[in-house]
């Protein structure tokens, strides 16, 4: 059926975002959350992680364009992106992080400009991952309740 | 684990209420909300109940609406509106209930910085559903240590913690105060209070030697701290001895132990002042030698007329008042209720009688000096971990009483350490050096960490940390007793009728006494007295403590005095309303002392309930007093009584203040909080 389908497809995408190294356990702590009364859990929590990683990639640019960078500024927001990359259990992401955080200790802006730089890649890429498997997932969800009714 | 197990292992406990822990409460607090919305689910996952808010201040303000809504509390580190740990430090102090840090920052020092202020767990994001689980723990363990030290001593005051420092409960010695503070605070009390008990042994030991059972809080009115102080001045105050002083006063209902209580308090905050004084002399000098030991009180108009506030012969009040320099210091704190935006200290002295200025200078002053905390949040940032250093030092003061400076610590009171600014700001010099320790350093300039001078002076550099607004605040605690003076209470010197006028002088920023009052708990409100006159809302904070309520009454203006003792975080609310110059970040400061008049020109703040200490009239005793427990802030400029009743009754019995409610009427403030 289109629904078993999708299914696989589905599990094939995040099977392989764990295989790349785009997702940990802690995502699939997320799936394991989901269930009957939290049906959409991963989604919403992807979804919200999506938008505030943005944002924060978003300030930190700007931090980043600034002739003379705070640079406790910047760690706190890669610090923030940091804490919820791994609470979501993006991995890529997490470890650009550390990595930028490092830079940052360090005061060094073209470090920092790169890392910032992978953050964003990896981001990015896992984000049109996400886009694809919330898609997935909305339209297997949309056949499953077709077929309840 | 599934959920039946682990009922099954509640009930092995006795599951002290329904299916604990299946339906605890807890509040969860993150600015992240991708981290949120998992902390969330993963906490219904294990059948808690689940409060979410993304920021600390809303979280603040609902632990203070009803304590007894939530059982536990998790808070991320680094949040923008508020340090985590200074929420943690104002849970503690005001609510004690226990608060797990949550964090991607896993360094050892940072750990250590969330134990040392009274986390009960440090958990790591991405947080697992495997710890979540056992996190009720803490709410037991809290709740055996919290009776069993209840029962031991005397609760003179401490009803209102029940939950004393669980952990630090454990202690066992200095239960009733633990019961104020939060736990860490109790801890440190207790040490503190051994250090410093000498002068307070017979009473401090509430605990111990008084009845076990609870005693009705008393509320040290400004009448009747006064009536204590002439009974302490007839004697001599080193032969001031409880019993002898009972008799003097001859009022009925004060048992030895109330009074050997306040006594302590009181000899601490002299302590303190002269501490101050001596700081305060020195600032004074470099000010342009106001004579009052005020501290440059003097001009408050902006800050560098802190000077002529003092000068303006109100403080001579207060400086007489020990500690003018304490106010310097301290007031931080106490004035914070005006000042304390405004930073500094708002001139203790000025609740004298001239009230008038001072206070509305200080009220610019106070604005100022929020700077460092985001303006409200004079306390409120800060303090909480100053307070609470400084609540730790005045341990001793503090039993019950000092609640004040509970509240205080953490909010801007202390703010002396952090954030200067507050203090730091014109009035540096005085409050900050009130503080003595910190203060004269900072006093003028930024005193980083002033505020908290008196505090355990490390403690400060803790809260004060967050402190950056209120750095005069928190120093407030120590100051406090300086502060006092600003209050109007102008501790000895003052004299009551400088208190009332005080009370609109009074720069609210009471400090609060070091700590203790402040402190003391969380009572003292920050609340920023609203002042009557001011009109600001001197927010009493101080009712949202726990009870002391330094209710500062910011008589400034009457903005949110700073109450913010203990509450400094709610101080910080108050703050946020900055504009007035209303002290409200004081919050801390005033617990202690704020029953001076606080800049309370709006004096409306009477603080009746908290009778604290402070017994408005700054009587300068009862700065102390207020310092110690009591969030009587005296707002100046209002009656005293307000003041006190605001101070957040440092004491135990007052603290009602705190929750806001303090009875006072005037809380125009805002009713704290």
């Amino acid at each position: 059926m289109a629904a078993t389908a999708l299914k696989e497809q589905l599990n094939g995408l995040v099977n392989s975002m764990f295989a790349e190294g785009l997702l940990d356990e802690q995502f699939q702590q997320l799936q394991m959350l989901q269930d009957g009364s939290n049906p959409g859990f991963v989604a919403e929590v992807v979804t919200l992680f999506c938008e505030d990683s943005e944002r924060i990639l978003a300030d930190l640019t700007k931090l980043m364009d600034q002739a003379v960078v705070d640079y406790s500024k910047v760690d706190a927001y890669v610090h923030q992106l940091k804490g919820s990359s791994s609470s979501v259990g993006t991995q890529n992401v997490k470890l650009a992080c550390i990595q930028f955080r490092q830079f940052c200790e360090e005061n060094n802006q073209e470090g920092c400009m790169r890392a910032l730089n992978v953050v964003k890649h990896e981001y990015y890429h896992l984000r049109s991952k996400f886009e694809t498997m919330l898609q997935l997932e909305n339209r297997i969800q949309a056949y499953e309740t077709k077929q309840q009714n | 684990m599934t959920v039946e197990e682990r009922k099954g292992s509640m009930g092995r406990e006795g599951a002290p209420k329904d299916q604990f822990p299946v339906g605890m409460r807890v509040l969860a607090v993150d600015d992240d909300p991708t981290c949120l919305k998992l902390l969330e689910i993963l906490l219904r996952r294990c059948q808690y109940q689940v409060t979410t808010t993304n920021q600390a201040i809303m979280a603040l303000k609902m632990l203070r609406e009803n304590k007894d809504k939530f059982d536990l509390v998790i808070s991320d580190v680094h949040m923008p509106d508020m340090d985590g740990f200074k929420l943690l430090e104002l849970v503690g102090l005001e609510m004690d209930l226990p608060v797990i840090m949550l964090s991607a920052n896993g360094e050892t020092k940072t750990v250590m910085k969330g134990i040392t202020h009274g986390a009960c767990d440090y958990l790591l994001k991405p947080v697992r559903i495997e710890e979540l689980r056992n996190i009720w723990q803490h709410v037991v363990r809290r709740r055996k240590f919290d009776h069993r030290d209840h029962n031991n001593y005397d609760n003179a005051g401490d009803s209102e913690k029940p939950q004393c420092a669980n952990s630090e409960g454990g202690q066992g010695h200095i239960p009733s105060e633990s019961s104020d503070y939060g736990g860490k605070l109790n801890r440190k009390r207790k040490e503190q209070n051994e250090d410093e008990e000498d002068d307070g042994q017979e009473n401090m030991h509430e605990n111990g030697d008084s009845s076990t059972q609870k005693k009705p809080r008393v509320v040290w009115s400004v009448e009747l701290h006064r009536k204590f102080v002439a009974a302490v001045n007839q004697l001599g105050i080193d032969k001031a001895v409880p019993k002898r002083i009972l008799d003097l006063m001859n009022v009925e209902n004060l048992t030895r132990e109330n009074v050997a209580s306040h006594l302590q308090k009181y000899r601490l905050y002299l302590k303190r002042l002269s501490a101050v004084a001596s700081q305060q002399a020195n600032m004074v000098a470099a000010f342009g030698g106001r004579d009052h030991s005020y501290l440059p009180m003097g001009p408050l108009d902006g800050y560098g007329n802190f000077h002529t506030l003092a000068a303006s012969g109100q403080l001579p009040a207060l400086s007489s008042f020990q500690a003018n320099g304490v106010l310097s210091g301290t007031n931080p704190a106490g004035y914070g209720l005006r000042e304390f935006a405004a930073s500094r200290i708002v001139q203790p002295g000025h609740s004298h009688g001239n009230t008038s200025n001072p206070i509305n200078d200080l009220g610019k002053l106070q604005r100022i000096n929020l700077p460092g905390s985001q303006h409200g949040n004079l306390l409120q940032g800060m303090p909480t971990t100053l307070e609470v250093d400084q609540l730790q030092q005045h341990k001793t003061m503090q039993d019950a009483n000092i609640h004040l400076s509970g509240g205080f610590s953490g909010t801007g009171l202390t703010t002396g350490s952090s954030s200067n600014s507050f203090v730091n700001v014109t009035n540096n010099s005085f409050v900050s050096q009130a503080h003595q320790q910190h203060m004269q350093s900072k006093v003028l300039g930024n005193h980083s960490s002033v505020g908290m001078p008196s505090v355990t002076s490390d403690p400060f550099s803790v809260s004060v940390g967050g402190a950056s607004h209120v750095p005069n605040l928190g120093r407030c605690n120590d100051t406090w007793q300086g502060d006092v003076p600003l209050i109007g209470h102008a501790s000895n010197s003052f004299h009551h009728d400088d208190l009332a006028n005080m009370g609109a002088n009074v720069p609210v920023g009471l400090h609060i006494d070091s700590n203790p009052l402040n402190i003391s708990s969380s009572n003292v409100v920050a609340a920023p007295l609203h002042n009557p006159v001011t009109g600001g809302d001197v927010q009493c904070q101080a009712s949202s403590f726990g009870g002391n309520m330094m209710l500062m009454p910011s008589a400034l203006d009457g903005d949110s005095k700073f109450l913010n003792f203990g509450n400094a975080g709610i101080s910080k609310q108050k703050l946020k309303e900055p504009n007035r110059d209303h002290i409200r970040e004081p919050n801390l400061v005033f617990n202690s002392y704020l029953n001076s008049p606080l800049s309370v020109p709006t004096q409306k703040c009477k603080i009746d309930n908290s009778t604290t200490n402070i017994q408005l009239t700054h009587k300068e005793e009862s700065i102390l007093e207020t310092s110690k427990s009591q969030g009587g802030f005296y707002s100046s400029g209002c009656s005293f009584d307000d003041l006190v009743n605001s101070m957040i009754k440092p004491e135990r019995d007052d603290i009602a203040f705190m929750d806001n409610d303090i009875g006072c009427d005037f809380y125009p403030l805002g009713a704290c909080i």
